[in-house]
């Protein structure tokens, strides 16, 4: 069971939480409404393998969502 | 050598000293007229089509480590048809009738057992969904019943008796023609077949990036140097974005580990496959008499593959809340596998964005049930660069045409 420290509540049981994945880079105003630009943006992942930065949402809890950063190759969470 | 009745008696008789090898130990060629990465149930059935149905003689299978080692030899083997869009039932459907044929097909025992699946329904919601997939599953001839609940218990004298459960059991479905089969097996049995065509299946050794000049790909960078070949395909499941990100693109891609666990054998208790959707948790008893449990996927992504403590205390007690006879069992092993969840939980069988790469990926948490027919339909692929027509759903511009299938039934969600 990860221990995730919330901003607001301090450290709780991964379960409280929802991960919401790696941020994505938004496309510029420029590319508009390009099929491919915006699937790149909806959907296609770096997938890290290593150190991620990554939103979590603490939806049991104070409902804040904030970011840590993560090793995806043994789940520790990094300062 | 064909392996028959009078095969096992001449080897019988000598004590069964002089079997010969089921597959040869290749040396690595310089070039190929197709590389598929991936020694794996996926891998090796493509590598058998393209040799038997496409007439391609130049063809290497290339594993970093051993063949059917990966998720192959880490699921729990279910192989079923009850999926929720009509062109993954199809797709599933024709699996189905290759895994009936595959033992006669490889001349290989597959241990494929058409034992039936029952799903146990505790929502209403869950009801009618069940409800329209028997209607859609019957219009292309997929044999799919609704239980009552006292018909359920009929069939599966394990269940509980009605009792004040929170979420009690308010029909079932039955699924006659799914089954499982040894997972192993199907590996090597493919591994054989392909191998006695030609093939050359080389283990360990690792394909470290795919090398392209301009648009095409024209090879493969492994441990043991370049590999010169015109097409090459992925069955590299949860690696598929390290894989992808050598030859510049991207996928809708997400490795999360998914776990299983096996009890101390047991007798004979459960003849069918048992799923409880509610909680993403199915198991069935193996010939060993193991009950053989999966649980949901991880919540988040990571390569650890370990799952977290939370999905086992979920899965177990979603078990014993309606199998209460099963407390005492005690386990044996657990452990994951990290599977290639794709966003919309359908995989992708399609050409990828470089011209001569061919991807098979994102098959999360249901690959095995569709290693023969993928193995048809990458094969097809790879050989003609149009999809096959089973697989047309499965291409990659679904998601650029904002078009995505989006899928539940799967281990990997809970609906």
């Amino acid at each position: 069971m990860l221990v995730i420290a919330c901003p607001f509540c301090g450290p709780r049981a991964e379960n409280e939480f929802l991960c919401g994945g790696e941020p994505v880079r938004r496309p510029d105003a420029a590319t508009g409404a390009d099929g491919a630009a915006l699937a790149e943006l909806l959907y296609a992942r770096d997938n890290v393998r290593g150190p991620q930065d990554e939103f979590w949402w603490h939806k049991h809890g104070c409902r804040a969502w904030f970011r840590i950063r993560r090793d995806t190759r043994d789940n520790r969470i990094l300062p | 050598m064909r392996y028959s009745i009078l095969s096992l008696a001449r080897n019988a008789l000598s004590g069964h000293a002089h079997w010969p090898r089921a597959w040869r130990d290749p040396p690595l060629q310089p070039a190929y007229d197709a590389v598929i990465v991936g020694a794996g149930g996926h891998g090796l059935a493509t590598a058998y089509h393209l040799a038997r149905d496409h007439g391609l003689s130049r063809i290497a299978v290339l594993d970093k480590g051993w063949l059917g080692g990966g998720n192959t030899a880490r699921n729990t083997v279910t192989i079923r048809a009850n999926y929720l869009r009509e062109p993954s039932m199809r797709f599933y459907a024709a699996g189905i009738r290759l895994w009936e044929e595959l033992s006669r097909t490889l001349n290989y025992n597959v241990m494929f057992s058409q034992r039936g699946q029952i799903d146990l329904i505790q929502t209403w919601a869950k009801l009618r969904d069940v409800k329209r997939r028997q209607a859609a599953l019957r219009l292309i001839g997929v044999p799919f019943e609704i239980l009552t609940p006292a018909q359920a218990r009929e069939r599966l004298p394990l269940l509980a008796p009605e009792a004040p459960v929170r979420l009690p059991v308010l029909a079932a479905s039955w699924h006659p023609t799914a089954g499982v089969a040894r997972h192993d097996a199907v590996a090597w049995g493919y591994a054989r077949a392909a191998d006695a065509m030609g093939v050359d299946i080389v283990q360990n050794c690792e394909v470290r990036s795919i090398r392209r000049e301009g648009d095409r790909v024209i090879g493969v960078e492994t441990a043991r140097g370049f590999v010169a070949t015109p097409r090459v395909a992925m069955c590299v499941s949860a690696h598929a974005g390290d894989l992808a990100a050598t030859a510049g693109f991207r996928l809708p891609i997400e490795t999360v580990p998914l776990q299983a666990f096996v009890s101390e054998p047991l007798k004979p208790m459960l003849d069918v496959i048992v799923n409880i959707p509610q909680f993403a948790t199915y198991f069935s008893q193996s010939d060993k008499g193991e009950l053989v449990i999966g649980g949901g996927a991880d919540a988040y992504p990571s390569y650890a593959a370990r799952g977290s403590f939370a999905v086992i205390e979920e899965a177990v007690a979603a078990m014993l809340s309606l199998f209460p006879a099963l407390k005492r069992v005690r386990m044996l092993r657990q452990w994951a596998g990290s599977i290639d969840l794709c966003h919309d939980i359908t995989p992708i069988l399609s050409p990828a964005p470089v011209a001569g790469l061919s991807l098979s990926v994102g098959w999360g948490s249901g690959g095995f049930k569709a290693i023969p027919i993928g193995g048809v339909a990458l094969a097809h692929l790879v050989a003609t660069g149009a999809p096959h027509p089973l697989a047309e759903h499965l291409l990659l511009s679904r998601f650029a045409k904002g078009r995505p299938l989006f899928e539940t039934a799967g281990a990997s969600n809970r609906l």
